[in-house]
This record gives structure tokens, sequence and C-alpha cells, in this order.
């Protein structure tokens, strides 16, 4: 559904180069979900931008659904949708007449647009809001109409960039029950963007990380925790027993790093252990063996931003050090 | 739930997709006055306010000769209208500017639309009115002496929307190269539009005015325009009507090369 090769762009402002996409290749198949995961100005948007159309690429190739983005975007853009960052909604115009037009630009009749328009009302918790002027609308619920604009036809191909962004807990599972519902119902393949990393963890099969324009890592989210990060696990002991205690943690790590802090006669160790769950009451065992229980024990599951922090050395939230 | 299946977007051949997808972003504009209805009235009244307060000082400025034996109204009411039509269409790019500044554009910009008629659209939107007030104050100069060519005056309304499709380009062009620098499009709009109205005839005859006024008019297309309009108006079509009609499809192709162009760089 998607290939590109070499994919790069650069902007440039003031007789500066900006090398926002530095040659990436993507291939996605018919019906994946994928989710581009990284910090701000990584990348993300001038990638999907080149994908829609949107953006001229400097160099290298893509295809999206069969058609070359450069021979022929027009072709591109009959067979995508596309939500993009910022706020779809002419700002004079209703809700639901911009939904109605939406339809329209895209091929739909009236019936169909008008059906598809007041479920995607309903569902988005819009339709109190259908004859309201988009700039009277809060941000949050601007987000939702991008999104029912961006769903209004049934694309073969969706992208979505940072379609959530805004939205409160109750309103991203409704986007998410529609877009789970349009991949059941027509298998559309989905291209996102996130940052939020719960997201991309829970929802997508598949997430590509992209840092400095760059892919980093491309693989299922389990996949990249289990082989990049591994469980977190903290251990409290008392004074006396550190010293047995740090040896076993020592061995069990493996060359990862082990943290280690004391406080109020109790010190706490931290570290990477790779199939934590599985390991840990092995370790707790041979702990009581030398005579040095622990006080207390923490085991955390690894994160996407575990698998960033990682990969980079830093943390997702704290954003790209441009 | 009637859900379309997946599929593509239909593509036709070239000027049927964009006659289509023309009358789909032309709708959309439309729905601005159309659920604005005070503000519509108001301005398509607009003309007959300016027509009452100017008319009457135009016959005792100038000399009845200039005027061509016609009534006062007769050659004054088509540079009205040919107004009307500049100061509309010109105007397409400034709605731009706030679509731009929102990811509005670039929703629209990501869907089938042929770029052509993103901007014909918009430019028809601004000229729609000017049918309604085109009409309206021929009606209403009648008892004044005004001899009303309907099917005369349509046809000029046309060739003016022709003419208002390139203008509106050049305008939609002119938004997209001052984006983020709105002070810029106001700037060139306000610069370019007095002098071209001035050096077209369309206030006060050229013919009064001195030689150089008169040679830069020849390379004014809105000189052509405003002749062909007064010929129109004055129920006559002749080579003043071709010559307009000329210019305004010479304005609309070249306004269009650059307003595509326009948004193929933008996007580079
Ligand atoms: N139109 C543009 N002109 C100049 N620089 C840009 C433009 N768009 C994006 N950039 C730069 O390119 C980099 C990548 O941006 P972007 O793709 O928006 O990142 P993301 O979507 O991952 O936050 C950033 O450094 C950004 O400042
Ligand atoms: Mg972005």
């Amino acid at each position: 559904m998607i290939h590109t090769r070499k994919l790069t762009k650069n902007f440039t402002v003031k007789k500066e180069t900006i090398e926002a996409v530095k040659g990436v290749d993507i291939d996605v198949a018919p019906g994946e979900l994928v989710a581009f995961l990284g910090p701000n100005g990584a990348g993300k948007s001038t990638t999907l931008r080149m994908l829609t159309t949107l953006l001229r690429p400097t160099s290298g190739t893509a295809t999206v659904a069969g058609v070359d983005v450069s021979a022929d975007p027009a072709g591109v853009r009959a067979r995508i949708g596309y939500i993009g960052q910022g706020n779809g909604g002419g700002h004079s115009f209703r809700v639901i007449d911009e939904m109605m037009m939406q339809g329209r630009f895209y091929g739909m009749n009236t019936t169909d647009a008008a059906a598809r328009a007041q479920e995607l009302l309903q569902s988005l918790d819009l339709t109190d809001l259908a004859k309201r002027t988009v700039i009277k609308l809060s941000g949050g619920q601007r987000r939702r109409m991008d999104v029912a604009l961006g769903l209004m036809h049934s694309p073969r191909l969706l992208f979505l960039d940072e379609p959530s962004t805004g939205m409160d807990p109750q309103n991203r599972a409704n986007l998410w029950e529609h877009i789970m519902r349009m991949r059941a119902e027509h298998g559309t393949t989905i291209v996102l963007t996130t940052h939020y990393m719960d997201e991309a963890d829970s929802m997508s099969e598949r997430v590509i990380v992209i840092d400095h324009g760059r892919i980093i890592a491309d693989d299922t989210a389990a996949r990249l925790k289990a082989n990049l990060a591994g469980d977190l696990l903290a251990v409290e002991v008392a004074t006396e027993s550190a010293p047995s205690v740090r040896g076993l943690l020592g061995r069990a790590a493996a060359g990862g790093e082990v943290q280690e802090n004391t406080h109020d006669g109790v010190v706490s160790f931290r570290l990477r252990l790779p199939e934590g769950a599985r390991l840990a009451p092995a370790l707790l065992k041979e702990m009581n063996d030398a005579g040095a229980p622990a006080q207390s024990l923490e085991l955390k599951p690894p994160t996407l931003d575990d698998v960033f922090l990682e990969l980079t050395g830093r943390n997702l939230r704290e954003g790209a050090d441009r | 739930m009637s859900v379309q299946d997946v599929r593509d977007v239909v593509k036709r051949p070239g000027l049927v997709q964009v006659l289509h997808d023309t009358k789909y972003v032309f709708w959309r504009e439309m729905l601005l006055p159309l659920r604005d209805p005070f503000s519509l009235i108001f301005s398509l009244l607009q003309p007959l306010v300016f027509l009452g307060l100017f008319g009457p000082l135009l016959g005792s400025t100038v000399g009845a000769p200039a005027f061509g034996g016609q009534s006062t109204l007769q050659w004054f009411l088509p540079g009205v209208v040919v107004m009307i039509a500049l100061f509309g269409t010109s105007m397409t790019g400034s709605n731009l500017q706030y679509e731009l500044m929102t990811g509005s554009y670039e929703r629209i910009l990501a869907s089938p639309l042929s770029r052509s008629s993103l901007m014909i659209g918009r430019a028809l939107k601004e000229w729609a009115p000017l049918v309604v007030q085109g009409l309206l104050i021929s009606l209403v100069c009648i008892p004044f002496g005004f001899v009303f060519y309907p099917l005369h005056v349509l046809f000029g309304l046309v060739i003016l929307g022709i003419f208002g499709i390139g203008l509106g380009a050049l305008s939609y062009a002119l938004a997209l190269v001052s984006q983020n620098k709105e002070w810029i499009f106001w700037g060139v709009q306000q610069t370019l539009l007095f002098p071209l109205m001035i050096l077209s005839g369309i206030m006060l005859p050229i013919e009064a005015g001195p030689d150089w006024m008169k040679t830069a008019s020849w390379f004014n297309p809105l000189t052509y325009l405003v002749n062909a309009e007064r010929e129109l108006f004055a129920g006559n079509i002749g080579g003043h009507t071709l010559l307009g009609l000329l210019a305004a499809s010479v304005t609309a192709a070249v306004g269009l090369v650059v307003g595509v162009r326009a948004i193929n760089r933008n996007i580079s």
C-alpha cells in the first residue's frame, strides 16, 4: 500500500537547510495499522505530507496506493483520506455544512453523506453542535470535527496526523472505535502519527519510531519492548543486605546498569531485566537463601518511552533537542 | 447505516472534472453569504447607495459631450458594474487567508478537487452577487432614463464572470505568496487596483486625460472590458464586445496558469 525509498525532505529557511526527513524507507502492506511515534519535530508530519502530496519530496520515491506521488499526485488524492495536524473546518462555516461538503468533495451523494454525517456526529459527540459555526467550538470539539471530516468517506488508505491530540479519554476511545470499525468493515489501511506512547502501544500493531528525520525502530510494540527495554525491577533491602544483593543483581542484569540509592537505612536498587516476570521469583529466592531478603519489590513492564530512551538516550516527552 | 464501500474517487476527463469540482467549491463558498442573509441583503443593496450619491454629481461635473450623447446613467452604470466585479473578485484571496492559517486549506488541498476548481469556485462566489446587483441597479435606474437591454446586460455579466475567474485566481495566488505576511496581500491588492481602475476610464472618461494616460490605457485589459460593457449596456454588440471577451479570456487563462503554479510552488 505504501513503499518509500530514501524519501527525503529539506526545507530552506533563510538560507539555512533543515533536514526534516532524511531518506526513510517505509513499506506498509494493505490492511496494516501503523503508528509513527516520535517527539515534536521528528519529521512525522513532513513524512505524512509527502505521502499525501501536500509536500513535494526533495529526493527519493514514494508509491501510495499503487500510485507514484510525484508522477500522479491527483491519483493519490483520489485514493486516500487525510486528517491533518491542524483544524480542517473553515472558521465561518457550520459543522454540518462542512461535513456535507466534504462528502461531496469525495464524490458521495447527498443521501450517503447525510447518513454518514449523522452517524459521525452522534458517535463523536457533536450532534448538538451540528449547526454551530466552527469558530465557536472549543479546541477538543474542533479536533473531533476534524476527525469527523476525515472519516466522512471511506478511503482504502487513511492518514491521521496526531488525531487524538487535545481529546478527552472518552472521545479518544470513540475515535479508536471508529478507526477499528473502518478496518473491520473495509479493511482500511491506517497510518497515524502520535506522541502519546500509550496510544501507539495499545492500539497499533506496528510502531515506526522516528527521531531527527530517521527511522530508528520498526516493529510490533511488544517486540520492541521485549528486545530493547525489558521490565523495570525495583528492589528495596536493608543496608546490611546490600553487598550480597548488589552482586546478585549485577549478575542478573547481565551487563546492564544497576542504579542504587540509600535513604533511611534502606537501599533501593533499580535495573532493567529482560523477561523480568519470569526471572523475579528465582531472584527473590536467591536473595532469601543469601540471607538478604527483599523488603519490597516492584516490577514494571516496559513502555515505548523506555524503548525510546534506550534508543536515543532521551525521553520521548522531552522532545527533540534541536 | 448506509456507508459506502471503499472505493476511489472517480476521476473524469480534464474539463469535466474541473466543472464538476467547481460546482462544489462554489457551493461551499456560497454557504457563507447564504447562512448570513442580513449581510447578504445589505451587500446586495450597497451599489444602490453608491449610485444614488454619485450619479447626480456626474452629469454636472463632466460635460455631457464626453459621454457620446448617451444619458449619463447609460454611460456610468456599466462602469459601476465593472467596479463591483473588480472589488469582489480581487478579494478572492482574502477569504483564503483565514483558511491558510488553520488546517482548512490543507484539508481541501488533500482532497481530490482539481486545482483550477479551487480558484474558479472561489472567484465565482465573489462574482455571483454581481448578477443580482447588476440587474437590480439596472431596474432601479429605468425611471431615471436608463434603457435596459436585459440580454445584453446578462452577456456583459458573463464576460465579467470570465474576467473575474482570472482576477480571482491572481488574488488567490497573491494570498498564497503572502502567506504569514497578510499585509503584503492588502498592499499589493490596493496598489494595483486603483491605478488599473483609473486607467480604464471606469469612473471618468479617459478621453479627458493627457496622452500618456490614453496610451497606458491601451495596455490595461480593464479598458477593453469597460468598453465592452458600455457597448453592451447601450444595447449593441460589436467590436468592443469582442475585444472585451478576448481580454477577459486572456485574463482568465493567465490567472489560472499563475494560480496553479502558485499552488504547486507552495508545496515544494
Ligand atoms: N514548512 C516548513 N518550513 C520549514 N521547516 C519546517 C516546515 N515544516 C516542518 N519544518 C521543520 O521540519 C522538522 C520536522 O517537522 P515535523 O514534520 O512537523 O515534525 P513532527 O510532525 O514530527 O512534530 C522540524 O524541525 C520543523 O521545524
Ligand atoms: Mg507533527
